[in-house]
C-alpha cells in the first residue's frame, strides 16, 4: 500500500491509521531493500510542500524534512554551515545528493551518517510531529544508537532546526574514506570555531562520526579550547584524553586503533582549517 | 491495479506516458520492464554504481532509488531521449566514441546522463567539476580518463585523433572508433538482462547462508502447492545429465546444486521457477530447507592441517593442484649472491565488480536448448550445459549478448545451468538476473595469495637465484585454480633472466567462494612480491632501481625460467627504457616537493616490470574465423571472439580487412553464436587479438587467395574492393570479378574462407621446462604518488605505462585497455579486498571511482612478434600486472614503509609508518642512552 499525502496532517493521520515506512528521498529506503519486495504500507512524504526547502527564520534556520543535500549545497547559509555543506558535497555522488534528504540521513541513524557531525556541531534540534502534536528534541537525544531513533510510533520528522547563535563561527568538515566519492567514511570530523576580537577561542564545537555507535561531540576538547589564543593554531591542543567519548570498532574499513589516531589528526586539521579558511572561499 | 484511474502519468523523453506498475516500484524497473527502455542499466539497486542514472526534471538521479509514484507529473529523461532533451548529448555521444570512452558500455548511459546534466548547466567545466559530476557512476573498464577527456572535449577542451574510414590496407594501426560503439552510446546495446521473451518464467536459487552446512529439504511439494504461480522446484535430482561442471574438464567438480552439504556461503541447493511477480515476492526463508551449520575451513592453514576435513575426495590435504618450475641449482645461486632479500607477501580476495550482473534467458526449441546470456566463453558454456542436461553438444546453442564487463569471472557458468534446466523441463523460456549481492557472493574471485619469496643478486647487480613458494586460496571448487597454480611459477620471475630458480605453488581448497580467473591468473599477485623485492635488492646493492632491472631483463636469445628462448619480440628493455625520462623528471620533482614539505605529505615514485604469456599454458587453444564475400561485394566476417568491452569486435575486423586488402567499410559481422560462428575459444588469457586475430588474418589472406584464384591472377595482383565488386589488376590488366555470376554457397557467399590458428607451444616437463606460450607481452609502469604520513592515505598522482604490444592494431583501444587495467591494478594496490560473508555490495567492496584515477600516459612499444597478426601481442591482462607493485614501491619510496599485505589501505599504511616512527624513536633513545 502506497500513500502520498500533500499535508503533514494527512501524513500523521495515515501513520495513525495504517502505520507504514516513511519514504522521502529513497536513498536509504531502496538501498536497504535489496531484491526483496516492498511489503506493508509506505508513506511517501515527498509531495508535502510544508516539508520542503530551507528557511531562514528569526532565531533559527529550518531545514525541511524533504530538503535534499543538493539544496543544502545551493542554499545561502552563514559560514557556520560550511561544514554541513561540505558534508553534503561528500554524500555519495551527485545523483544521491539530488535525492537524499538530510532528515532521512538522521532517521537512518547510521554511525557513519554524514549529516550528523556537522549538525551536532550546530546544536541542531529535530522537530517531530505526531498524533500528540509536535515536539522538539536535541539531535543527540534523537539518535539513540545504530539504526535507532527516538521517533515514537506515529511520529515523523518535520524539520531540522538550527539556532542562529553561531552564525559567525567558521566551520569545517573532513571525511576520510577508502576512496574518493561514493564512500562510507572511516572517520569524519566537523569542527566549528568562533574567535573573539582578540583572536581567542570564544566557542569551539567538535563532533566525530564513524568512531562510536552514534556520532558525538567532544566536550572536554571544546572546553580546553575556550579562551585559547588561536594565532599559533589549535591542532596541537588536541589530546588523546579528549577522545574519551569515542568507541571505535574494527571493521572492513579500518581498525579501531587507526580510527582513533586518524580522528585526532583530522580534528586538529579541521580546527586549524576553521582558522585559516575565509568564509565562503 | 491496471485500472486507468490508478495509472500514473509522467513525461518521459518528451511524451506523456502512463504506467500501471505499483507506485512503489523502482523507476528503473518500470522503465525497463514495463516501458521496455532497457538503455537504463541496473548494476546494484542500491545507488552504489550510478549505472541507472536518468534525469529527473533535468537533474541526474539514480532511478533505482526512486519510486515511480514520486515522478508523477514530472519529467524523466532516459538515454533513449537524451539526445532530444539535452543540447550537449549528441556531442557527448560523438566524443565518447572518438575518445574510446565506452568500452563494454554498461555504464555509458549513466555516464552520458550525468555528463549531459553538467554540460547543460556549465558549457566549459573544469576537470574537477567533471569529476564531481560523474563521481557517482562507477566504470570498471576504462579507468575513467577517456571519459573525462571526452566530456572536457565537448566543453571546449582538447580533442583527440581519430581515423575515420581508413582506406584499404590502412586499417591496422588506425585509431578507428569502436565498430559496435554507436549502440553503446545510444543505449540500444543488448546486454544479458535486456532481452526477455514475453512469456518467460523467472528462476531464483535457494542458497546456503553458511560457509559450510549440511541441509535437509522439507516438504517441497507442499511449498509448491502453497505458492500459486510457482511452477516447480528443482534440486540435484532433476538434473538429466551430470550434476557437475567446471572450466577445466579433468578438474570439474562444481555441482549445479549441492547434495547433502553446501561447501560455501551462497552455494545453490535448489531452484524455484515461476511467474516473475510471484518469485519477486518470494521470501527465500519460506523455502523448506533446514541448515545444520558445520565448522568451515576459512584459512588456508586450517585447510592444510592434517586433521582438516577434506572438501573433495582424491584431493588430500585439500590441495587441488600444485605447480612447479625449477631451473639451475638454487644452492649455487644463493651462494653466489652478495645480497639476499626475502619476504612474505599476501593479497586478499578481489571481486571483478563488472557493472553488469550475470543475466540471461534460456528457451527450449524442440530437442535443443538455446541460451542467450552474457558470457566470455560460449563454446565452453555449450559443452558444460550439454553435460548437465545430458545432451549432445550440438543440441545446445549459446548466443552471447553484449557483456557488461567480465575480467575472467564470466568464463565460468553462473545463471546458465539454472535457466537451462528450468526451460528444458518446463518448456517455457526461463530468465535469471543476479542481484548484486548474489553476483558478489557466488561468482569467482581473484585468488588470495600468500607468497614466501627469496631472491639473491651478486655485487654487480645480476640476479643469481630466486625461490618462490606460493599458496593460493582457491575456495570450494576448482574453477581456474589449476591455471593459477600453473601460470604463477612460469611468471613469478618477472621478465628477467634468473639462472637458478624454483617456484612452487599450491591451490588450496577452503569453504569459501571459488576463486577463479581474474585478469592475470595469479601473476599480479606474484608481481607484487617479486617487484618489491627487486627494489630492496637494488637498494641494498646501491644500484639504481631501473638500472638494476635493465641489467637483468630478458632479451632475444636469453632463456626464460622455463628454458624458452625467443629470437624476436622481447620488448621489456624498451618498456623500461621508455619510463626513464619521466622517471628522472619525476624523481627530481619528488625530491623538491619533499624537501619543501613541513607537513605530513610525502611524495614518491615506483615502477615495476611485467611479462605475460598470451593464450593457454602449454595447451591447445585454437580459434577459427570464417569470412565470406557476397555477390553484392559485401564481406561478412563470422567473428566469434566475444567482445567483453576490450574491443575484439573492432580489432579483429581491422586485422582481417588488411589481410584481405579490403576497406573496413565493406564488412558486415556475424557475432558470437555457436550456431553461426566457428569456435574462437574464450575471451581470456589475453588471447583474442593474438590467437583469434591471427585466425582472422589467415582467413582474410585465404579469401584473398580464393579471389585471386577465381581471377586466375597471381599473388602480386592488386585487389580493389569498390562499387559492389572486386577488381583485379595485374601487370596493367584490370578486370572486374563477375561476382553475380558465381554460385553462392549455403550461406550466400560467392567466395569464402575459413582459417584456424592454434599457437605453437610445448608441454612443460616435471620441472616446468618447455615452451608454455608462443608469445609474451611485456610492460612496465611508473607510479607517482603522494602519501599523507599521518593518515596513511595514498593518492596516485600520475601513471606512465609502457607496453610492448608487438603491433598497435588500434592505439585508442590499446590505451583504453591500459588505462582500465591500471585502474584495476590501482584498486588491487590500495582498496580492493572482499571478505566472504561481509560486504557483498558495492559500498563495502570499493573499486576506484573517477576521483581515484590519475592521468595515464601510455607508451606503445612495437617489438613485433613474428607469429602474431601483423606482429601483435595481447594486452588485456598485461595492463593490470605492473600497476600494484609500482604503487607499492612508490609508497616505500615516499615513506620508507614496505607494505607486504595488499591492499595498502590507510590503516595498513599508517600502521607500517607508525612502526617505523617507533623504531626511529627507539633508535634515537638507544643512541642517547
Amino acid at each position: 500500500m502506497y500513500f502520498r499525502p500533500t499535508t503533514i496532517d494527512e501524513a500523521i493521520g495515515a501513520l495513525a491509521s495504517q502505520g507504514g515506512r516513511i519514504l522521502a528521498g529513497g536513498t536509504d529506503f531502496f538501498a536497504t531493500q535489496g531484491d526483496r519486495p516492498v511489503l506493508g504500507p509506505v508513506l511517501d512524504i515527498s509531495a508535502i510542500d510544508a516539508l520542503k526547502g530551507i528557511r531562514v527564520e528569526a532565531d533559527q534556520i529550518r531545514i525541511g524534512a524533504c530538503a535534499t543535500w543538493s539544496e543544502v549545497i545551493a542554499a545561502d547559509l552563514p559560514p557556520a554551515f560550511d561544514a554541513l555543506k561540505a558534508a553534503a558535497a561528500e554524500v555519495g555522488g551527485w545523483q544521491i545528493q539530488n535525492l537524499g534528504t538530510i532528515a532521512g540521513n538522521l532517521c537512518n541513524a547510521s554511525p557513519a551518517a554524514d549529516g550528523v557531525p556537522p549538525l551536532l556541531a550546530l546544536d541542531a534540534a529535530i522537530e517531530l510531529a505526531g498524533p500528540a502534536g509536535t515536539r522538539r528534541l536535541p539531535l543527540d537525544q534523537f539518535i539513540l544508537g545504530p539504526r535507532r531513533t527516538a521517533l515514537a510510533p506515529g511520529e515523523m520528522v518535520v524539520a531540522i532546526l538550527v539556532p542562529r547563535r553561531f552564525e559567525d563561527a567558521r566551520s569545517h568538515f573532513m571525511k576520510l574514506g577508502g576512496r574518493r566519492y561514493l564512500v562510507i567514511s572511516i572517520v569524519m570530523v566537523a569542527a566549528q570555531v568562533a574567535l573573539d576580537l582578540q583572536g581567542r577561542v570564544a566557542g569551539a564545537r567538535v563532533a566525530v562520526g564513524s568512531c562510536s555507535a552514534v556520532a558525538c561531540r567532544l566536550p572536554a576538547l571544546e572546553r580546553a579550547l575556550l579562551g585559547v589564543a588561536a594565532g599559533a593554531g589549535l591542532a596541537g591542543l588536541v589530546r588523546t584524553e579528549h577522545l574519551a567519548p569515542l568507541r571505535p570498532i574494527d571493521d572492513v574499513r579500518a581498525t579501531a586503533l587507526y580510527r582513533l589516531e586518524a580522528a585526532q589528526t583530522l580534528i586538529g586539521r579541521a580546527l586549524d582549517a576553521c582558522l585559516s579558511e575565509p568564509a565562503h572561499a | 491495479m491496471p485500472d486507468s484511474a490508478a495509472r500514473l502519468g509522467f513525461m518521459l523523453n518528451g511524451q506523456m506516458v502512463e504506467v500501471g506498475s505499483a507506485p512503489i516500484a523502482r523507476l528503473s524497473a518500470v522503465l525497463r520492464d514495463e516501458l521496455g527502455l532497457t538503455g537504463t542499466k541496473v548494476g546494484c539497486d542500491a545507488g552504489d554504481c550510478g549505472a541507472c542514472t536518468v534525469l529527473l526534471d533535468g537533474e541526474p538521479v539514480c532511478s533505482c532509488l526512486i519510486a515511480v509514484g514520486q515522478v508523477r507529473g514530472r519529467t524523466v529523461t532516459s538515454i533513449e531521449g537524451l539526445p532530444d532533451a539535452s543540447p550537449s548529448a549528441a556531442s557527448l555521444q560523438a566524443a565518447f566514441l572518438k575518445h574510446g570512452a565506452a568500452q563494454c558500455g554498461i555504464c555509458t548511459p549513466g555516464m552520458l546522463s550525468a555528463a549531459a546534466a553538467l554540460l547543460d548547466r556549465q558549457a566549459a567545466p573544469s576537470e574537477a567539476r567533471v569529476m564531481d559530476a560523474i563521481g557517482g557512476v562507477l566504470c570498471r573498464c576504462t579507468g575513467y580518463r577517456k571519459i573525462v577527456d571526452a566530456i572536457l572535449d565537448v566543453g571546449g577542451g582538447p580533442s583527440c585523433a581519430v581515423d575515420a574510414s581508413p582506406l584499404a590496407g590502412r586499417a591496422v594501426g588506425a585509431r578507428i572508433e569502436r565498430l559496435d560503439g554507436r549502440r553503446k552510446v545510444d543505449g540500444s546495446e543488448i546486454f544479458g538482462a535486456d532481452a526477455v521473451p514475453g512469456d518467460a518464467l523467472s528462476v531464483r536459487a535457494i542458497r546456503s547462508p553458511h560457509h559450510r552446512a549440511r541441509f535437509h529439504f522439507g516438504d517441497i511439494d507442499g511449498f509448491v502447492r502453497r505458492h500459486p504461480g510457482i511452477a516447480r522446484v528443482f534440486t540435484a535430482d532433476d538434473i538429466p545429465g551430470d550434476n557437475c561442471f567446471g572450466v577445466i574438464g579433468p578438474f570439474a567438480d562444481q555441482p549445479v546444486f549441492a547434495v547433502g552439504e553446501a561447501r560455501f556461503r551462497g552455494e545453490a541447493v535448489a531452484l524455484v521457477a515461476g511467474d516473475a511477480a510471484v518469485l519477486a515476492a518470494l521470501d527465500p526463508a519460506d523455502f523448506p530447507v533446514t541448515w545444520e551449520e558445520l565448522p568451515p575451513l576459512i584459512e588456508m592453514d586450517d585447510a592444510l592441517a592434517e586433521t582438516a576435513p577434506r572438501l573433495h575426495d582424491g584431493r588430500p590435504g585439500n590441495i587441488l593442484t600444485r605447480g612447479r618450475v625449477a631451473r639451475g641449482d638454487l644452492d649455487v645461486g644463493f651462494a653466489a649472491a652478495a645480497v639476499v632479500v626475502e619476504g612474505l607477501f599476501e593479497t586478499g580476495f578481489v571481486e571483478h565488480a563488472y557493472i553488469e550482473p550475470e543475466a540471461g534467458f534460456a528457451r527450449r526449441v524442440g530437442d535443443r536448448i538455446e541460451i542467450q546470456a552474457c558470457t566470455q566463453a560460449p563454446y565452453m558454456d555449450r559443452d558444460d550445459i550439454a553435460r548437465i542436461l545430458g545432451l549432445p553438444a550440438l543440441a545446445v546453442r549459446i548466443i552471447p549478448t553484449a557483456v557488461g564487463g567480465g575480467f575472467g569471472s564470466k568464463l565460468d557458468l553462473s545463471i546458465q545451468p539454472f535457466i537451462a534446466l528450468a526451460a528444458w523441463h518446463l518448456g517455457r523460456p526461463a530468465r535469471m538476473v543476479y542481484s548484486r549481492t548474489e553476483s558478489i557472493m557466488t561468482t569467482t574471485k581473484r585468488h588470495p595469495a600468500r607468497m614466501r619469496v627469496r631472491i639473491g643478486a651478486d655485487q654487480d647487480g645480476r640476479l643469481t637465484a630466486m625461490d618462490f613458494a606460493g599458496d593460493f586460496n582457491t575456495g570450494a571448487y576448482a574453477s581456474w585454480g589449476p591455471t593459477v597454480a600453473n601460470r604463477v611459477p612460469v611468471h613469478a620471475s618477472g621478465p628477467y633472466f634468473i639462472p637458478a630458480y624454483r617456484a612452487t605453488t599450491r591451490a588450496v581448497h577452503t569453504n569459501l567462494v571459488p576463486a577463479g580467473a581474474f585478469r592475470g591468473f595469479g601473476v599480479p599477485q606474484a608481481a607484487i612480491a617479486q617487484e618489491q623485492l627487486f627494489d630492496e635488492l637494488a637498494d641494498r646493492l646501491g644500484i639504481d632501481r631501473l638500472d638494476f632491472r635493465l641489467r637483468n631483463v630478458l632479451t632475444v636469445g636469453v632463456p626464460t625460467v622455463t628454458g624458452q628462448v625467443f629470437d624476436a619480440g622481447v620488448g621489456i628493455r624498451a618498456c623500461l627504457e621508455a619510463l626513464r625520462p619521466r622517471r628522472d623528471a619525476a624523481r627530481a620533482e619528488v625530491r623538491a616537493f619533499n624537501a619543501a614539505q613541513t607537513g605530513s605529505l610525502r611524495r614518491g615514485i615506483g615502477f615495476a616490470g611485467m611479462w605475460y604469456g598470451c593464450g593457454n599454458t602449454s595447451l591447445p587453444n585454437p580459434s577459427t574465423m570464417r569470412v565470406g564475400l557476397r555477390a553484392d561485394g559485401r564481406i561478412i566476417l563470422h567473428q566469434g571472439a566475444v567482445d567483453i568491452g576490450q574491443g575484439s569486435n573492432t580489432v579483429i575486423p581491422q586485422i582481417c580487412a588488411d589481410a584481405l586488402g579490403a576497406p573496413l567499410d565493406l564488412f558486415d559481422f556475424v557475432s558470437g553464436d555457436t550456431d553461426l560462428t566457428p569456435d574462437c575459444g574464450k575471451t581470456s588469457a589475453s588471447r583474442q587479438t593474438f590467437v583469434s586475430g591471427k585466425a582472422a588474418y589467415l582467413a582474410g589472406q585465404a579469401l584473398r587467395r580464393a579471389i585471386l584464384r577465381e581471377a586466375n591472377a597471381g599473388e602480386d595482383a592488386t585487389l580493389t574492393f569498390a562499387d559492389g565488386g572486386v577488381t583485379v589488376e595485374e601487370r596493367g590488366h584490370r578486370r572486374a570479378l563477375p561476382l553475380k555470376e558465381l554460385t553462392p554457397d549455403a550461406r550466400g557467399y560467392v567466395l569464402a574462407a575459413e582459417a584456424t590458428f592454434d599457437p605453437p607451444t610445448s608441454p612443460l616437463d616435471e620441472n616446468g621446462q618447455g615452451e608454455p606460450y608462443a608469445v609474451f607481452g611485456y610492460g612496465a609502469h611508473l607510479a607517482e604518488i603522494e602519501v599523507d604520513l599521518a593518515l596513511g592515505t595514498v593518492k596516485v598522482l600520475k601513471l606512465t605505462a609502457a607496453h610492448d604490444v608487438g603491433r598497435a592494431i588500434n592505439p585508442t583501444l590499446l590505451e583504453g585497455q591500459i588505462e582500465g587495467g591500471a585502474a584495476q591494478g590501482l584498486g588491487l594496490a590500495l582498496m580492493e579486498e572482499f571478505f566472504p560473508g561481509r560486504g557483498e555490495n558495492l559500498h563495502d567492496y570499493l573499486i576506484p571511482t573517477v576521483g581515484d584515477m590519475p592521468p595515464v600516459t601510455s607508451i606503445l612499444i612495437e617489438d613485433a612478434a613474428p607469429i602474431g597478426p601483423f606482429g601483435a601481442k595481447g594486452i588485456g591482462e598485461q595492463a593490470l600486472i605492473p600497476t600494484a607493485p609500482a604503487i607499492l614501491n612508490a609508497i616505500y619510496d615516499a615513506t620508507g614503509a614496505r607494505i607486504r599485505r595488499a591492499p595498502a589501505t590507510p590503516d595498513r599504511v599508517r600502521a607500517a609508518i607508525r612502526a617505523l616512527e617507533i623504531r626511529e624513536v627507539k633508535t634515537r633513545d638507544d643512541t642517547h642512552a
